[in-house]
């Protein structure tokens, strides 16, 4: 009776959850705390300082996430010093696909040396409240001080996912400079294609 | 008139699409996304069920004998199932035609060989959200243009299909 009980519940609260569609352009994000491959907790707070944050679903299995691995390292070197740096978080169920475990995410950051933040979504709140659908799948976040961060572009990084030496259209790039001249970045949303974010059952 | 303009319009666009069979594979055609608009236009009683996938996406793969089911036992009926493929067009004659061949697929394949997906993707449904696998239903006579952004098993499949063809 009690696993049947249990059982419901977490049916509903991943329906739910599921259910709930993330954040829009202009939203307002709420804070979160995710642990990072060193073992300490990172918090949207440590960054409120910076003029924002790239915050990217990704992982280390799916063929679009490790054929954007080198321009989403590239991107930290060359936007943190501007005042927006990346923090990946990985939020595939390490039971559906091992090889995105926080083991292998540490083994993975250590060996690409990573200089930015790779955190673990373990109950997958994070994504749920981002509205993460797959990987990659990018959120900038600008800063807007005591009103707090604000999504100002969310989609692809750019128009060449598997060929990079064929990108033409900087997509997040451009949204990042648009912020920073305090425009608004057009397209502010774009679609992107990627592996769906492997949801515990 | 006009129907006369787009039937030859799709025939023109299919002609170059050779069925494959068991006992081998010929080039795999490649489409642009237009594709999918002309065969929408056309005045065509069939239910397409066009299943987007590529040979790295597990759970595409996992689903794939579902569709391949679906093709055969629809056969005798106007129903055709086309796999298109999102891998990408560089490895098509070795990638993707070594898995058609392993795997035996009796469905036609097709490459969509498009760039970008924030172009493409708009253009296929405005509810994509990007992941794959994702499919198409198209019974273009009435209108039908039923976009999935999921898995499918068979018996969804089948259900779908009946609903459909009815």
């Amino acid at each position: 009776m009690k696993k049947t009980i249990i059982a419901f519940l977490t049916s509903v609260i991943a329906i739910a959850g599921i259910a709930q569609d993330g954040y829009k352009i202009g939203d307002r994000v709420d804070g979160f705390s995710l642990v990072n491959v060193d073992g300490k907790t990172l918090s949207l707070s440590d960054y409120n300082n910076e003029e924002g944050v790239i915050v990217i679903f990704t992982c280390n299995t799916c063929p679009y996430a490790k054929a954007y691995e080198s321009r989403i390292m590239q991107l930290d070197v060359d936007y943190r010093e501007k005042g927006f740096p990346v923090v990946a978080i990985n939020s595939n169920d390490p039971k559906r696909v091992p090889g995105d475990s926080y083991e292998n995410m540490k083994v993975r950051s250590k060996s690409k040396d990573y200089s930015f933040p790779y955190v673990y979504d373990k109950t997958q709140e994070v994504a749920h409240q981002f509205g993460a659908m797959k990987t990659p799948h990018v959120y900038l976040l600008k800063n807007n001080g005591s009103k707090g961060f604000h999504v100002s572009y969310i989609g692809a990084i750019d128009d060449s996912p598997m060929e990079k030496d064929e990108v033409d259209v900087k997509y997040l790039e451009s949204a990042i400079q648009a912020v920073k001249e305090g425009k608004n970045p057009d397209p502010a949303i774009t679609r992107a294609i990627g592996c769906t974010i492997k949801w515990m059952q | 008139m006009t129907a006369f303009i787009i039937y030859c319009s799709l025939a023109f666009f299919l002609q170059g699409m050779p069925e494959l069979d068991s006992t081998g594979v010929q080039s795999i055609p490649e489409i642009k996304v237009d594709y999918i608009s002309e065969l929408s236009n056309s005045n065509s009683d069939t239910l397409y069920i066009l299943n987007f996938w590529a040979t790295w996406c597990k759970p595409c793969v996992k689903e794939l004998p579902h569709f391949e089911k679906i093709n055969q036992n629809y056969k005798d009926k106007p129903v055709k199932v086309i796999l298109i493929s999102l891998d990408r067009p560089k490895l098509k004659e070795t990638v993707l035609k070594g898995f058609i061949e392993k795997n035996r697929l009796k469905s036609t394949v097709l490459l969509l060989n498009e760039k970008d997906p924030n172009y493409f993707i708009p253009k296929i449904s405005d509810n994509w959200q990007g992941s794959i696998p994702a499919t198409l239903f198209l019974k273009p006579d009435r209108d039908i243009y039923n976009f999935h952004e999921k898995e499918f098993n068979y018996k969804e499949l089948k259900n779908i299909t009946n609903q459909l063809i009815n």
